[in-house]
């Protein structure tokens, strides 16, 4: 059941429900979404809850459109997104991926070491190698030289990287297929395990870290190459 | 409805237009002078009297000391971002100035911030459309650049409120400009609009969806734009002019105003001629004379124009759209005639750009087009919709000077974002969150928006508060913060310092005419007011006449009532509301006996059994007759 967003009788907007993303589109807590679906909703509920066609209406309404709006727009955002919507999903279930980084990223700068980055053990050598290559990328650009077989090696590792990074999105995928089944079991009346669920949750934060690893590499990459 | 009527405005660079929705289109409203372009110009004359716009112009030549103009390059920024546009452009501080204040230019002996001297342009358009009307203008949509910080934006919304506008919206320039084109042509597809006027660059790329316009990416340069060739063109000529003649008239602010209007005639010519000649009469009775063809101009403008290709890219790539992808590119801006900058938008955008419409007037036909939506909308604009989005990250400042971005560039506004605070020390009562603007990774590299202190925090233990933050960016692109504890529900106060703005009271304060308007606004609501009464009086009576009462009063009351409506309807159409009161009460006593006649027939009907509003209205032809009422009793 989607939350009540507006008046089906008179049209007027209604008072924000504290409801999570899913909720507000009316969405299961699943993972697989059909982002057409979701689109059109977005469009069809903008066109109802919009400040602009709600200038009109008293000042409590328009506050209601304000918050609506606002809702609508940052839970379709955060929906649309494959990767942000895992995040805020594991969110929902306790896992506080954000803070992890960034308690993280406090404790680096505090202690004035970088950052630790989990690397993927099976990229362990591969990094290891690129990273070497980019530096050197660096100081010759510096220096005014331009090494072509360098930039063209780097700009190979740089096309595989980026396969690499689409099919974590894949596995991502398979996670989600995974885990709603367990959802669906759970509306079907079959319990499933506190620990089955943590199991699940763990694959996709260990699926999730591994592509924001490759990502950062992808930046970092593409940077050295345009600079 | 006459007390509904928006306009729209583009309060540009350069010049400022007020436009409104005239049935299924959008026009231009003229000026007294006939002209649709009200020039950016703000003088004094020798009475200290403010003049604008055409009249303006004359005065820039004549006291440049006086006047000011492209003013709009210091709304919403501090004594520290301007040094650059110092050097170019002759606005003069008042001296005693601070940083961190908003800035304060003289004209002649008077100082007033950039909101204000924005004011007294708005107030032109609005007098213009006032005398276009024939009637009272109060509301406007107003557009600002898309790439517009906070501050930007909160002193366009306060210049508009100095005018005596209440600004239903801020609209951001190259998406009115895209409801201008939409207009005509509906259809889907993505656009972008390339947007370069007098001032400021945008770009913004849109997917149009069914009459829903949404932005999925914008960036630019607020300061770039027709300004920056034309100070380029008089440096040039300046320098010329020394080594030729061996005098520096860089500080002749007469002499320099007689080059720039020179310069600014040349670069407009060279759009359309292969080369033209510079000839102005210098101080002392000397010329200065050159020759310059369209192959130096471009020359000479290509760093400038390409300062824009960056902002374009980076639109394409936060929208994840290559070239191609794009299905048409529109032209907005004064200086997007320049020949040069067109086939470089083409080399960009892989494709011919449009130019259908006027590229100075079209961001005003857009404006209007939202005012029109606002308005409650029209044939013309139903089922159109813009989203827009926030053209630069929200970031909060966190321990180290690090920004963290809670709010990201092009996320599609309103908008909003929650953060939670504790306190560091027992009984810690108050929370200082610093708010800043920007892509920087770090905060002194951000724009400062707001300081803002969570005050009246119960007393807890160090840690123990849990303050949530709510961040929102309203449609207009400004932001909101609210704050509450949550263990103890207590909303905490938020008290803000806009870091470069002004505040509520000082806008109260420079409130143009404020007393005026006041007067003026509420006399005109006390016609409406009476008007509405009488209507309301007049209908009943219509009633009454109809009814089985009617029947029962002698002929001389009625005659008398025939003679007060009358003298009712007389009044009604004058402007004078005590007269209408006056007619109303005397109309009210009248008929006094035929109300209470009306009242004791519909009381002795229901009485019979029947329902109220059947019988105490009359049905025309069907009503009972008078005589036989009888019949009832």
């Amino acid at each position: 059941m989607r939350a009540t967003h507006f008046c089906e009788a008179c049209g007027k907007v209604q008072p924000p429900a504290p409801v999570d993303y899913f909720t507000f589109f009316g969405l299961p807590r699943k993972l697989e979404v059909d982002v057409t679906a979701l689109n059109r909703d977005f469009y069809e509920l903008s066109r109802k809850l919009h400040p602009d066609l709600n200038a009109r209406a008293g000042s409590q309404e328009q506050e209601w459109s304000l918050q609506q709006t606002s809702r609508l727009n940052d839970a379709y955002r955060t929906l649309k997104d494959p990767i942000k919507r895992t995040h805020y999903l594991l969110k929902l279930e306790g896992v506080e991926l954000e803070e992890q980084s960034k308690s993280a990223t406090e404790e680096a700068r505090a202690t004035g070491q970088t950052k630790k980055q989990i690397v993927p053990p099976d990229l362990l050598e591969e990094v290891f190698e690129l990273n070497l290559q980019l530096e050197e990328l660096r100081m010759q650009k510096k220096m005014g030289e331009d090494d072509a077989a360098l930039i063209e090696e780097i700009g190979r590792q740089k096309v595989e990287l980026e396969a690499k990074q689409e099919s974590l999105l894949q596995e991502l995928k398979d996670r989600w297929k995974i885990w709603d089944g367990l959802i669906q079991r759970e509306q079907n009346g079959q319990p499933v395990s506190e620990e089955e669920r943590k199991q699940e949750r763990d694959k996709m934060v260990d699926v999730l870290n591994r592509r924001n690893y490759i990502r950062n590499l992808v930046r970092d990459v593409s940077e050295a190459l345009e600079n | 409805m006459a007390t509904d009527r928006i306009v729209g405005i583009d309060l540009g660079t350069t010049n400022s237009l007020v436009a409104f929705m005239q049935g299924e289109s959008p026009v231009v409203i003229p000026g007294d002078d006939g002209s649709n372009l009200v020039p950016s110009v703000v003088a004094l004359d020798e009475n200290n009297q403010a003049v604008i716009g055409n009249a303006a112009r004359g005065l820039l030549i004549s006291t440049p000391e006086r006047a000011v103009y492209s003013i709009k390059r210091l709304m919403g920024r501090g004594l520290e971002d301007v040094q650059e546009e110092l050097k170019f452009f002759p606005f003069r501080l008042a001296e005693d100035l601070h940083a961190g204040e908003v800035l304060r230019i003289k004209l002649g002996e008077k100082a007033f911030t950039p909101p204000e001297i924005s004011a007294l342009i708005l107030r032109q358009l609005k007098r213009n459309a006032e005398r276009f009307f024939g009637g009272k203008v109060t509301k406007a949509v107003i557009t600002v650049p898309a790439y517009f910080n906070d501050a930007q934006r909160q002193a366009t919304k306060d210049a508009g409120r100095i005018a005596g506008l209440e600004v239903l919206r801020l609209v951001n320039e190259p998406t009115a400009a895209s409801l201008a084109y939409g207009l005509d042509q509906k259809q889907n597809g993505t656009v972008a609009v390339y947007d370069l006027g007098g001032g400021t660059f945008d770009i913004s790329i849109l997917k149009l969806h069914d009459g829903i316009f949404e932005v999925i990416a914008t960036n630019g340069d607020t300061h770039l734009g027709g300004d920056d060739i034309d100070n380029l063109l008089i440096t040039i000529a300046l320098d010329d002019i020394q080594g030729d003649l061996g005098s520096d008239l860089r500080k002749d602010a007469e002499a320099v105003q007689a080059i720039r209007k020179a310069v600014i005639e040349a670069k407009i010519a060279l759009s359309s001629q292969a080369s033209t000649r510079l000839d102005i009469e210098l101080p002392g009775g000397k010329r200065y004379q050159r020759e310059i063809t369209r192959e130096q101009f471009e020359q000479l403008i290509q760093p400038i124009i390409d300062r824009t290709v960056g902002p374009c890219k980076q639109a394409l790539k936060d929208a994840a759209l290559k070239p191609e992808q794009i299905d048409e590119v529109v032209l907005v801006g004064g200086s997007t005639r320049i020949p040069k900058v067109r086939s470089l938008v083409k080399e960009l955008f892989h494709r011919e750009p449009h130019t259908d419409l006027n590229p100075d007037e079209v961001v005003a036909l857009g404006a209007a087009v939202q005012a029109n939506i606002l308005g409650g909308g029209s044939t013309a604009t139903e089922n159109m919709l813009l989203l827009d989005v926030t053209p630069l990250s929200l970031g909060i400042e966190v321990a180290g000077g690090v920004t963290d971005k809670i709010i990201l560039r092009n996320s599609t506004i309103p908008a909003s974002a929650t953060q939670f605070y504790t306190t560091q020390v027992d009984g810690q009562a108050n929370v200082a969150i610093h708010v800043l603007q920007g892509e920087r990774e770090l905060a002194k590299d951000c724009r400062s928006l707001a300081r803002f202190d969570l005050k009246g925090i119960p007393a807890m233990a160090a840690g123990m508060a849990r303050i949530e933050v709510k961040f929102l960016i309203d449609a207009n692109g400004i932001l909101h913060v609210s704050a509450r504890e949550q263990r103890s529900g207590k909303e905490a106060e938020v008290e803000v310092q806009p870091s470069y703005g002004l505040t509520d009271e000082q806008v109260e304060g420079m409130i143009l005419d404020s007393f005026d308007s006041a007067e003026e606004d509420f006399r005109q609501r006390q016609v409406i007011e009476a008007r509405n009464e009488a209507a309301t009086i007049l209908a009943a009576l219509e009633t009454g006449k109809k009814s089985s009462a009617w029947g029962q009063l002698t002929t001389d009351e009625k005659k008398k009532i025939a003679k007060l409506e009358k003298a009712l309807i007389a009044v009604n159409d004058e402007e004078d509301y005590q007269a209408i009161r006056k007619a109303i009460d005397l109309l009210n006593q009248g008929t006094m006996r035929l109300a209470e006649l009306m009242m004791d027939d519909a009381v002795s009907t229901a009485l019979k059994g029947k329902k109220m509003d059947e019988a105490d209205v009359g049905e025309g032809p069907s009503a009972p007759h008078p005589v036989a009422k009888a019949e009832f009793e």
